[in-house]
């Protein structure tokens, strides 16, 4: 289309008309109404709105809370550990070790998490003790309690997804790194330490922050072996006062708190190890 | 004994065989380039000296010590990778795409050696790296990060880093191929004034004006042998192999 305005005309005070955008201020409409019929069914339904601060509060949701925290951070950290392990195994020169770790990835990335905690929580009917021998001899039923269980359940599943993220984390790293730190005479683990795994961190950081905020509601399972999380408090707390719906709400209040802390965490974890 | 002494140096990869017996003898402040087409082996020649790559066959000394191995009563003990890493603090290397640390600054990269690997104090590691920055010319970004620096710059850096462990011998292979035209001086300004200082040198460059005004001795590789070895004025003015004289036609 051939403009009726010519150069000079251009130097002109001439008014300019923006581009309006009759779609955006429709659908924003109908997203508004949306969000207002859900408070407004919120607030009819049969929900004792009063009640949940209490629960919020209440020493044992408290209680809950702690013991969620401490699972979820226990079992992060113990699979980050062993995911540092096998993925060095995966990546060894020893093939026994790279079998090995394809392996503990198979079994352990294949099984669903509620069935490894069961089985875990229930190796007592099989195994009568621990032992190693003329180590040391335990009873199975001691200490496989509800905790480790689900510490081994969730943490030995997230191992395997860990393992993983390290692999392609180191893989990341250009091989050009190492041959400069082992031109300046660095040992093997002084290279991982101070010049693979720093540079690994970025493509590391990221996914491991997803997974810990699933790890957080990961914990939620532990309450089928009723280990006193958060979803086994709120029930224990409406088992007395039957206010299901409170108590889980004031439950979900504090997974939000935890998984919208977490993601501020890993935002500034990210940016220290972001790119220069 | 010559400072780098290698004989009869081989090695495979699978199936090709990329040397073919290399014998080479560098003295004590003596500057060496190797010279050769693409794919003749100098490269992987510098990286098996730097112990970077094993060799199947033949041996290479440096400073009278069987490089990756430990002479012990009479035989040869292959060494652990913690060993060969103690082996290479004597030997500098510098490479063609700088490698630098880009997570550290520059003055941490020429630190990171002597700290992390002597376990020298940082202070007088600090004062040390100023310094060599300073011969390089880049006091003044000393906490610049690779990424901030130009190619020129990071390779000076490189440099440095390679310094700071007080190596007997220096490696450099093609040092300035990644660097854009205008940068490549710099770089062999530094190189040339290291050379001066009477450090050893071995040095795989396509920069045939820099051998003939630094180097002591030219080697000319092909297909993982040593055809030529002389003088620059020899091997660059007067060749005598047709396969020298066609390389240097095609580079000159
Ligand atoms: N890690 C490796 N695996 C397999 N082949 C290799 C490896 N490294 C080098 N080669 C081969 O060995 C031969 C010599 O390579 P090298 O890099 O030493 O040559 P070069 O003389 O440095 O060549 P250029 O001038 O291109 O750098 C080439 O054919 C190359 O493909
Ligand atoms: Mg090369």
């Amino acid at each position: 289309m051939a403009s009726d305005l010519r150069p000079n005309d251009l130097r002109e005070d001439l008014t300019v008309v923006p581009l309006r955008h009759p779609g955006r201020w429709f659908s924003g409409t109908v997203i508004l109404l949306v969000i207002a019929g859900l408070g407004w069914a919120m607030a009819e339904a049969q929900i004792q709105w009063e009640d949940v601060p209490g629960f919020f509060t209440h020493p044992v949701m408290l209680e809950g809370l702690l013991n969620t925290i401490v699972l979820a951070v226990a079992a992060q950290g113990g699979a980050i550990l062993l995911g540092v392990v096998v993925a060095l195994m995966r990546l060894s020169a020893n093939p026994v070790a790279r079998w090995f770790a394809v392996g503990y990835i198979w079994l352990f990335r294949g099984l669903p998490v509620l069935l490894q905690i069961l089985i875990w929580f229930n190796l007592a009917l099989v195994f009568k003790s621990i032992s190693i021998p003329m180590l040391f001899e335990v009873p199975t039923n001691v200490v496989m309690t509800a905790f480790v269980a689900a510490l081994l359940g969730l943490g030995l599943n997230e191992s395997a997804y860990m393992a993983e993220i390290v692999r392609a984390g180191l893989s990341s790293v250009d091989a050009g790194q190492t041959e400069a730190a082992k031109s300046i005479g660095m040992t093997p683990l002084t290279t991982l330490r101070r010049v693979v795994l720093p540079q690994a961190m970025r493509v590391i950081i990221p996914p491991t922050g997803n997974n810990f905020i699933n790890m957080i509601k990961g914990t939620s399972m532990a309450s089928v072996i009723a280990f006193l999380e958060l979803i086994h408090a709120a029930n224990n707390i409406s088992s007395r006062n039957l206010e299901i719906m409170e108590t889980l709400f004031a439950a979900a209040a504090w997974y939000l708190v935890m998984v919208s802390l977490a993601s501020i965490g890993q935002h500034y974890l990210e940016r220290a190890y972001g790119p220069r | 004994m010559a400072l780098v002494e290698a004989i009869g140096v081989r090695k495979s990869f699978g199936h090709t065989e990329v040397l073919r017996g290399i014998d080479m003898e560098v003295e004590r402040g003596e500057v060496v380039c190797l010279l050769g087409p693409s794919g003749a082996g100098k490269s992987t020649f510098l990286r098996c000296v730097n112990h970077l790559e094993t060799i199947d066959a033949g041996r290479i000394w440096v400073d009278g010590v069987p490089v990756g191995f430990r002479s012990h009563g009479g035989k040869l003990y292959e060494l652990r990778e913690r060993e060969a890493a103690h082996q290479r603090r004597d030997v500098g290397m510098v490479f063609q795409r700088f490698n630098l640390f880009p997570h550290r600054t520059a003055l941490e990269n020429v630190m990171e050696g002597p700290v992390q690997v002597l376990g020298r104090g940082r202070a007088e590691v600090r004062a040390e790296a100023l310094a060599l920055l300073e011969r390089v010319g880049l006091a003044e970004k000393a906490g610049a990060y690779p990424a901030q620096l130009s190619g020129g710059q990071q390779q000076r850096v490189a440099i440095a880093r390679a310094l700071a462990m007080k190596p007997k011998l220096m490696l450099f292979d093609e040092p300035t191929s990644a660097l854009d035209p205008e940068l490549v001086g710099e770089v062999l300004d530094v190189m040339t004034s290291l050379a001066r200082d009477g450090m050893t040198m071995i040095v795989v460059t396509h920069e045939i004006g820099f051998a003939r005004s630094v180097a002591d001795r030219v080697v000319f590789l092909v297909d993982g042998a040593v055809v030529e070895t002389g003088t620059p004025a020899d091997v660059l003015d007067n060749p005598q192999q047709p396969r020298t004289q066609q390389f240097l036609a095609k580079v000159l």
